[in-house]
């Protein structure tokens, strides 16, 4: 389990990671594994330290022990410039969306274009429209400021930015959340077909049961201050208590999850 | 390592064939912007050749996609060989959401927008003066109420808030008057010196501290501090849905939150004046006895016949005035936040701006007023 996986398929790998706050322990000796186009969910009960998580591998948070390894460089060793090479091939969806609120919705999607790139005026507004288009908002969303939309919206201008450099891997902070059912359902269909097309790598933290059964090939489960991987069918066969819970509570039958697993014993 | 994407036409019988090659990504878009520039579309037919691609992003498949719309636009019958398999998605995602063609924009016309933002902003004045005087009708319903059921009005809330804006500003407000004592006195001095009217310093002293400079600098101090943070504490709670969490309750916002800042600031800042009086005239004092050649007792008498109660009364009757101003203000700004965090920030600035403005507007209207009553 220690060993690196040093292979192209594997894009982010967490060794011993180790986060606390104060007294307070929330990761110890996390190991995970993300490769190369799977859609990974992480999912925990509340304070289990699922975004921290996220926030870790993204570079917000340093943990007090442990590697971790993107694309294949030692992000907590590498110097500011190399770092920010990295950070142009991920993007970032925060929780609401986080958009600029001075300003508007296509300059919030040109900002990391403006930053990371020479490309000229014209074609940057090119490419915003695109990604205001891919991800499915109509054309004068573009113009408006973030005050002006929707939640749905929001997140989907995000997504937008978050596309905005053609990034390999796609980090999100519970998507769906927020998001009426109809929406959600949406969202994921976006996230996945956009997933396949673009060939992109996805981390996504969610509480959101349906999102699991749709979108994700592997889930990490954060229970007891480490993870346990595995696939849907996999978890189902848990043992451990808080895992059982949360696949078969009333929320994951409604969610439909139940009864695939109780479908694949028979098999 | 593949290489920088690449474009090539080469001339066959089926007309021009171009070839599409090598990495068609982000970082090398401004070259292929201009490679594909130089793709001229025409009547005839002509081959996108795609089959050399390495490497391909929304991007490249954007500049791709543009490009044969514009060569079919110039009549261009495109023939395509495909991209390699891993690229089809992609290309088929973005021809979906190729953007519309472009709206024309409205032309600017720069005196007539001037114009419109003017009257705009003219209207915006206007709409808010009459707002604020409606919030101020309101407080006064409040305090009708209030004054037929007392007991409904929160002590504790008045008390805790005369401690934040009156007691916590006792050492700034007093350093400020001091400080402005000592300047007016050495000002003073230097000038009546030339007419070997030294001893008036003492006069001007006495009457800009009591009349004018102890309650303005106070106002004007208050106005930064706690009208700012009405406006930043009930923004805050406005943003939390605190405010309709109240009303929902059946508690009125103006009777929980409003009314006991405003009665508190109208008990603190006339004791703030009086305070920052007596330390104006302290400054003025040491700095008399310092330059003019007077003795502390002597400064003391001279003063005496210098003011009189009124002089001290036209300064402080204006206390509440601006109280009243000041609280208004800061509260009505922060009932007006809505929805973002940004908002609280404008607004507070606001306040502040707007609250120092009304306490000036104000102090010229009591100068004439009193002025006129012989004061």
């Amino acid at each position: 389990m220690a060993a690196w996986h040093d292979n192209d398929d594997v894009v982010i790998s967490l060794r011993g990671i180790v986060n606390r706050f104060g007294p307070q322990v929330v990761h110890d000796g996390v190991d995970l594994d993300v490769k190369r186009g799977e859609v990974m969910g992480i999912v925990g009960g509340s304070g289990a330290g699922k975004s921290v998580l996220l926030r870790t591998i993204i570079g917000l948070n340093r943990p007090a022990a442990g590697t971790i390894r993107v694309l294949g460089k030692s992000m907590l060793d590498l110097s500011d410039a190399e770092r920010r090479r990295i950070e142009e091939r991920w993007g970032v969806l925060f929780q609401s969306g986080a958009l600029f609120s001075s300003l508007t919705v296509e300059e919030n999607i040109e900002a990391p274009i403006k930053e990371h790139t020479d490309i000229p005026a014209p074609l940057r507004e090119e490419i915003a429209e695109l990604k205001i288009r891919l991800v499915g908002l109509p054309a004068n969303a573009g113009a408006k400021y973030p005050s002006e939309l929707s939640g749905g919206m929001k997140k989907r201008a995000g997504l937008a930015r978050a596309l905005a450099l053609d990034p390999e891997i796609l980090f999100l902070d519970e998507p769906t959340a927020g998001l009426d059912p109809i929406g959600a359902a949406e969202f994921d269909e976006l996230i996945k077909s956009l997933q396949k097309s673009l060939g992109l790598t996805v981390v996504m933290v969610t509480h959101d049961l349906d999102s699991l059964a749709a979108i994700c090939d592997r889930i990490a489960v954060l229970v007891d201050k480490k993870v346990k991987v595995g696939t849907l069918a996999e978890l189902e066969r848990d043992p451990h208590p808080w895992i059982k819970a949360y696949f078969h509570g009333p929320r994951a039958r409604a969610a439909g999850i139940d009864r695939a697993a109780e479908a694949v014993p028979a098999n | 390592m593949p290489e920088t994407g690449w474009l090539k036409p080469d001339s066959g019988t089926e007309g021009v064939r171009w070839r599409f090659g090598g990495d068609w990504t982000l970082a090398h878009a401004t070259v292929l912007d201009r490679a594909v520039g130089s793709l001229k579309g025409g009547a005839g037919a002509l081959t996108f050749d795609l089959s050399g691609l390495e490497a391909l992003d929304t991007v490249g498949a954007w500049l791709i996609t543009r490009a044969a719309e514009q060569a079919e636009e110039a009549g261009s019958r495109i023939a395509w060989v495909e991209p390699p398999a891993d690229f089809r998605p992609l290309f088929e995602r973005v021809f979906e959401a190729k953007p519309e063609p472009l709206r024309p924009e409205r032309k600017r016309v720069l005196f007539v927008d001037w114009l419109a933002d003017l009257g705009a902003a003219t209207e915006q004045v206007v709409r808010e003066s009459a707002d604020l005087l409606a919030f101020f009708g309101s407080l006064v319903e409040t305090f009708v109420r209030l004054a037929a059921r007392p007991t409904r009005l929160r002590v504790t809330s008045v008390i805790f808030h005369i401690e934040r804006t009156g007691l916590n500003a006792l050492p700034i407000v007093g350093m400020i008057s001091f400080l402005v004592g000592v300047v007016l006195a050495f000002q003073g001095a230097d000038q009546l010196r030339r007419f070997g009217a030294q001893v008036f310093t003492i006069n001007m002293v006495g009457i800009s501290v009591l009349r004018e400079m102890g309650i303005l600098l106070t106002a004007i101090v208050v106005a930064g501090r706690s009208g700012s943070a009405f406006t930043a504490e009930i923004g805050a709670m406005q943003v939390n849905e605190e405010v309709d969490a109240l009303r929902v309750t059946g508690l009125d916002p103006m009777e929980v939150l409003v009314a006991p800042r405003v009665i508190a600031l109208v008990i603190a800042l006339p004791l703030l004046t009086f305070f920052a009086d007596i330390m104006g005239l302290l400054g003025g004092g040491i700095m008399s006895v310092a330059l003019v050649d007077v003795s502390f007792a002597q400064y003391w008498r001279l003063l005496n016949n210098a003011v009189g109660l009124n002089t001290f009364l036209v300064g402080i009757i204006k206390a509440p005035v601006f109280a009243i101003l000041i609280s208004l203000v800061g509260c009505f700004e922060g009932l007006r936040v809505s929805g973002s965090a940004e908002s609280v920030g404008r607004l507070t600035t606001r306040s502040v701006v707007e609250s120092i403005f009304l306490v000036i507007i104000f102090d010229a209207l009591f100068s004439i007023l009193f002025s006129y009553l012989g004061y």
